[in-house]
C-alpha cells in the first residue's frame, strides 16, 4: 500500500508551509518593505494555478481524460465568489443601490435576477463555488461518457463547452456583468480586500486549499478507485469487461475534478479583483493542460509545480519581451515534450537521484550520454 | 444437466456482411467446449454478443435458461458471473501482477465501494494462491509490463480466475506459448471444467485434442457441425472449408 504522503509530496508540502509562513509575515511584519504587497496577491494566485493544475492531473494524468475546458469550471468557480464580493459592495457602488449591482443599475434592470438570489450569503456562495461546476461537470459528463466518447472527440467537445460558455458570459442579457464581468470588489466577510491582512488571509487560504486538494487527490488516486482510473486510462475496454463500469468512474473523478477547479477560481477572483468571460478563453484551458505536461502528468506535485513555474515564468517574461511570451510558451513546451518527457519534476527527480548516487559521478554522466535517461522513463511512468 | 449459456437464431451483420448468420448454440453448466473456425467464421463477434459488447441484429442470448444477454453491456456481463480473455493478452501494464490479480477479484465494482475499500485478509490469501497457480508468485511487485508474452498470457489467465466467473471464454489462450505451456494451459482449463463452464476459441489442432472435448465448427456465422474432434475433423466439409487449408 502507498503511503498518503510520499517524499515527493512530503518536500512539496514543506516547501509550500515555508513559503506559506514567509510570504505573508514578511509583508505584514515589515509592512510591505520587505516582501511588497503585491507579491502576496501575485504567488497566491499562482497557488490557485496549481490547485486548478491538480485538477486538471486528476483527470488527464490518471483517468485519461484529457479535457481542454478546466477553465470553464474555474471560472464558473471564480463568478460564483464574485456573486458574493459584488452583493458585500451593497450601497458603496457608483451608483448606491443597495441591492443591485453597478451593471444591472447601468442595464436600468430593476430587480436582481434569481440566480443572484442567495449570493449575499458567504456560506451560499461558498457552496455554489463547488455545486455549480460539480453538476455542469456532472450533466456534461452524464451525456459524454455514457455515450463512450473519448479521446480527441471528447477533447474537443470540452473546449467547445468553454468556448459556448465564453460567448455566453459575454452577453449582457446573461445577467453577469457581460464584456466587463465583475469588478470593483471591496470586502469580504467583512475585511477590505485593499489591506494587506485580507492579503495576507487569502494568500494562506489559497495554501491551505492547494494543500487539501493534493491530499484528497492522493488518497483517491492510492485507493482502489484510483487504481481503477489508471486502468481505465491504459485499457479501457478491459476495465468494462472486468465489470467495471467506466463511465461511473469516469463521471465520478470528473465531477471531484470539476469542483476543486471551482475553488481554486474562487480563491483566484479576489486575489485578482476581477473575474471576466476571458477566464473562460479556450486559451487558458490549453495552458492548464501545458502546466501539467510541463510539471510532470500524473504526479500531482508535479502539476501543481508546473503551473507556478509557467505562471512565474509568464509574469516575468511578460514584464521583459511581452511579444516574446507566447514564442516561449511554446519552446518550453517542445522542449518538455522531447526531452523531458516525465516533466520538470521528473529532471528534479532523476538528477536528486543520480546526485545520490555520491562518488561515482563521471560513471553516470556517461551512463546519461548512453541514454539511460530515455531508457529510465518507462520504468519511471509504470511507477507513476 | 442445466444449460449455461443458448444462442437461438443469432444474426448480426456489419455494413451488409453476414458476421454471424442463423446461429443457435447451447452449452452446458460445467462443460468445457472448443469453438474452432476459419478467420472470418465469427468467432470474436460470438464473444462480443455474449459479453454485451456487440448487440444482435435479431435471435435471442439466454443465460442460465432465463435471462436476455443482449440487453446487458460489458460490465453486467462481467458482474453475471462471464469472465473474458482475449486473443491478445491485455494487462495493465503500469499496475504491478500483484495489482493485476486484486483488480480483477471478486468484489463491489461500485465507484464509492473502490473508493474506501482496504484490501482484507482473505483477498490477500487468494492473491497468493492465484499469483502460485499461474506461477508468477516472483514477480508479483514488478510492473506487469516486464512480463514476457507467455507470462502475460498466464497473468491474464490468473486475472480470469480472480473473477470467478461462471463462465470463462477464452480466445486463443495458447498463442505465444511454448509447447510445454500449451499443455499446462489445456491441463488447467481442463480443471477448471465441471466447476467453471469454459469456452475456448482455438486454431491450434493439438491444443484442441488435448482439450479431449465436444468441438462445434463455426463457418461464415453458422455452426457447420458439432462433435468429437475425430467426429468433425473425419467431417468433409469441415476438411475443405478448414482443416485443408
Amino acid at each position: 500500500m502507498t503511503t498518503l504522503i510520499d517524499r515527493r509530496m512530503g518536500v512539496f508540502l514543506a516547501g509550500l508551509f515555508v513559503l506559506t509562513v514567509l510570504i505573508p509575515a514578511g509583508n505584514l511584519a515589515s509592512d510591505g518593505a520587505l516582501v511588497p504587497s503585491y507579491i502576496v496577491s501575485l504567488f497566491g494566485k499562482y497557488l490557485c494555478y496549481a490547485l486548478l493544475a491538480v485538477a486538471l492531473d486528476l483527470v488527464w494524468g490518471f483517468c485519461g481524460i484529457l479535457s481542454l475546458g478546466h477553465g470553464a469550471f474555474f471560472a464558473l468557480g471564480g463568478y460564483a465568489m464574485g456573486m458574493h464580493l459584488m452583493r458585500e459592495i451593497g450601497d458603496r457602488g457608483v451608483y448606491a443601490n443597495p441591492l443591485l449591482p453597478d451593471f444591472m443599475v447601468f442595464l436600468n434592470w430593476k430587480e436582481l435576477p434569481w440566480f443572484w438570489l442567495g449570493f449575499d450569503q458567504f456560506w451560499f456562495a461558498s457552496l455554489m463555488v463547488m455545486l455549480v461546476p460539480g453538476a455542469l461537470a456532472f450533466v456534461f459528463g452524464w451525456f459524454a461518457f455514457r455515450s463512450r466518447v473519448t479521446g480527441v472527440y471528447l477533447s474537443i467537445i470540452t473546449q467547445a463547452m468553454t468556448y459556448a460558455l465564453q460567448l455566453a458570459f459575454f452577453r449582457n442579457e446573461m445577467g453577469f456583468g457581460g464584456n466587463n464581468g465583475l469588478t470593483d470588489f471591496k470586502d469580504v466577510l467583512g475585511i477590505p480586500l485593499q489591506t494587506d491582512t485580507a492579503r495576507a488571509g487569502l494568500f494562506v487560504l489559497s495554501a491551505l486549499a492547494l494543500a487539501a486538494g493534493l491530499l484528497i487527490a492522493r488518497a483517491i488516486t492510492t485507493s482502489k478507485l484510483g487504481m481503477i482510473l489508471v486502468c481505465i486510462r491504459d485499457a479501457e475496454s478491459r476495465t468494462r469487461f472486468m465489470g467495471y463500469r467506466v463511465e461511473g468512474y469516469k463521471l465520478f473523478i470528473f465531477v471531484v475534478s470539476a469542483m476543486m477547479a471551482g475553488v481554486a477560481g474562487a480563491l483566484y477572483t479576489p486575489q485578482v479583483g476581477i473575474i471576466n468571460p476571458g477566464e473562460f478563453s479556450p486559451a487558458n484551458s490549453i495552458e492548464i493542460v501545458i502546466w501539467v505536461a510541463l510539471g510532470g502528468r500524473g504526479t500531482l506535485v508535479g502539476a501543481a509545480l508546473g503551473a507556478i513555474i509557467v505562471a512565474a515564468s509568464k509574469t516575468l517574461f511578460t514584464g521583459w519581451f511581452p511579444e516574446f511570451w507566447l514564442f516561449a510558451l511554446g519552446g518550453l513546451f517542445i522542449v518538455v515534450t522531447l526531452f523531458l518527457p516525465r516533466g520538470v519534476l521528473g529532471l528534479i527527480e532523476d538528477g536528486l537521484a543520480s546526485l545520490r548516487g555520491g562518488g561515482a559521478r563521471r560513471a553516470v554522466s556517461a551512463a546519461r550520454e548512453d541514454g539511460q535517461a530515455p531508457d529510465a522513463a518507462p520504468e519511471a511512468e509504470a511507477r507513476a | 444437466m442445466s444449460v449455461q449459456l443458448q444462442l437461438d437464431g443469432v444474426n448480426r451483420s456489419f455494413d451488409g456482411y453476414k458476421a454471424i448468420n442463423d446461429l443457435s448454440l447451447s452449452v452446458d453448466k460445467g462443460e468445457l467446449r472448443a469453438v474452432i473456425g476459419p478467420n472470418g467464421a465469427g468467432k470474436t463477434t460470438m464473444m462480443d454478443i455474449i459479453t454485451g459488447k456487440t448487440r444482435p441484429d435479431s435471435g435471442k442470448v439466454l443465460w442460465n435458461q432465463s435471462l436476455d444477454l443482449t440487453k446487458i453491456d460489458e460490465a453486467g456481463s462481467a458482474r453475471l458471473g462471464i469472465g473474458r480473455k482475449f486473443q491478445k493478452p491485455t494487462v495493465f501494464e503500469t499496475h504491478t501482477v500483484e495489482e493485476n490479480i486484486a483488480l480483477s477479484l471478486k468484489a463491489e465494482r461500485g465507484v464509492f465501494a473502490t473508493l474506501f475499500h482496504r484490501r482484507t485478509e482473505a483477498e490477500r490469501a487468494r492473491i497468493t494462491e492465484l499469483l502460485q497457480l499461474v506461477r508468477l508468485e516472483e514477480a508479483r511487485d514488478r510492473p506487469a509490463a516486464d512480463l514476457s508474452h507467455g507470462q502475460k498470457q498466464w497473468l491474464e489467465i490468473g486475472m480470469l480466475l480472480a473473477q470467478d466467473p461462471e463462465l470463462l471464454l477464452v480466445d486463443e489462450p495458447a498463442a505465444g506459448m511454448t509447447d510445454a505451456e500449451t499443455m499446462r494451459t489445456a491441463d488447467l482449463l481442463r480443471s477448471l471444467a465441471g466447476r467453471h463452464t469454459v469456452i475456448v476459441v482455438e486454431h491450434d489442432m493439438d491444443f484442441v485434442r488435448a482439450l479431449n472435448c465436444r468441438v462445434t465448427v463455426l463457418h461464415q456465422g453458422h455452426v457447420l457441425t458439432e462433435g468429437s474432434l475425430d467426429h468433425v475433423s473425419s467431417n468433409p466439409e469441415v476438411i475443405e472449408v478448414y482443416l485443408g487449408r
